[in-house]
């Protein structure tokens, strides 16, 4: 039986490290071209794959998910800020779910 | 006004929006961890100190199976090693002038939404941007969690549904914009949900845990991308 905050500490070092380690050895801009690329590319497909088709799922309503992702595509698509982004979807399932969900 | 608070505030707006995803998201950690027998502290001490959401689900269940400290660390590198990924792409961003501890700093608040956020910023990255996000993002996590362990009913479930798609709504607000004039960006966001929905929907894939699906997509869509569509120099900042 191990203690809960030995544990914490397992968790916290393990997961520091892994963000840490990167950050500090590579202090230097590279310049291998596919590595630049490929660098460059992956918070896109990274934040693509996290939100679709979760955001389908995240909500107690298949259908106020889908609105949230329609609101969100359009808004975003027109630039508009993260926070209004996120404010609109946010307010899309809740308005919606006063119908769909008792 | 200084370079420095004009980065921080700004970082304080946009986390705005990830403090209240996390807040919805944290707070059914507070509720899990305190049925999987954790103390209110514990529970608390463990939002503050890793800031992940699937690392610090998945700990909990190691916890109750009572398993080895080893277990814990490999299940945590597994799920969590994606952030090395992202730190290597945010690595990327970083002057080389800057001082260098900032980078110690900087690596705790590398979640998925903190990276999402300031690694789409034009330019360099200040340290003091990164810092407003921590600073927005790191109380919306520990306090949902407190919430949550505290009184499971206090958040009315109408209100956590809808605070679920905050982050969401961000994640399309931060790559959107920049694939309307990129034709490649916008194939890949394209290619990546579809592939996020193959690996959602197909059974033996659908098995792979979430960390996992994120790298293998990565490594292959975005190092297919980066084969078809090498970003020439003065394009690197679109």
């Amino acid at each position: 039986m191990y203690s809960v905050f030995g544990y914490i500490a397992v968790m916290a070092a393990v997961t520091y490290l892994i963000r840490m380690i990167p950050l500090v050895l590579l202090k230097k801009e590279i310049t291998n071209t596919w590595v630049k690329s490929f660098l460059f590319y992956v918070p896109y497909v990274t934040l693509a794959v996290m939100t679709f088709p979760a955001i389908l799922e995240a909500t107690d309503s298949l259908i106020s998910g889908a609105a949230a992702l329609l609101v969100a595509v359009v808004l975003a698509y027109r630039g508009k800020s993260l926070i209004q982004v996120a404010a609109a979807a946010c307010a899309a399932v809740f308005v919606l779910e006063l119908f769909l969900v008792r | 006004m200084s370079d420095r608070s004009i980065q921080f505030r700004s970082g304080i707006v946009d986390g705005i929006p990830i403090a209240l995803g996390y807040l919805a998201v944290s707070f059914t950690f507070g509720i899990m961890a305190g049925d999987a027998g954790l103390s209110v502290a514990e529970a608390v001490v463990l939002s503050f100190t890793n800031l992940t959401s699937a690392g610090q689900f998945a700990g909990l269940g190691v916890m109750q199976a009572e398993a080895s400290f080893a277990e814990m660390a490999l299940t945590q590198l597994v799920i969590n090693l994606r952030y090395c990924l992202m730190s290597c792409s945010l690595s990327q961003k970083l002057s080389p002038k800057m001082p260098f501890f900032h980078r110690f700093l900087i690596a705790y608040g590398v979640t998925d939404e903190i990276f999402g956020v300031s690694v789409c910023r034009e330019g360099t990255l200040s340290p003091w941007y990164s810092y407003g996000l921590i600073s927005a993002a790191v109380p919306g996590w520990t306090i949902g969690t407190l919430l949550g362990a505290v009184s499971g009913n206090l958040l009315p479930q109408r209100l956590l549904s809808a605070l679920s798609v905050a982050l969401y709504g961000m994640f399309l607000a931060v790559i959107l914009p920049p694939a309307r004039e990129n034709k490649v960006l916008m194939g890949i966001i394209l290619v990546s949900m579809a592939a996020s929905l193959l690996f959602a929907a197909v059974p033996v894939l659908s098995g792979i845990s979430s960390g996992f699906k994120i790298i293998i997509l990565t490594v292959l869509i975005a190092g297919g991308a980066a084969f078809l569509f090498p970003v020439k120099e003065e394009k690197t900042d679109v």
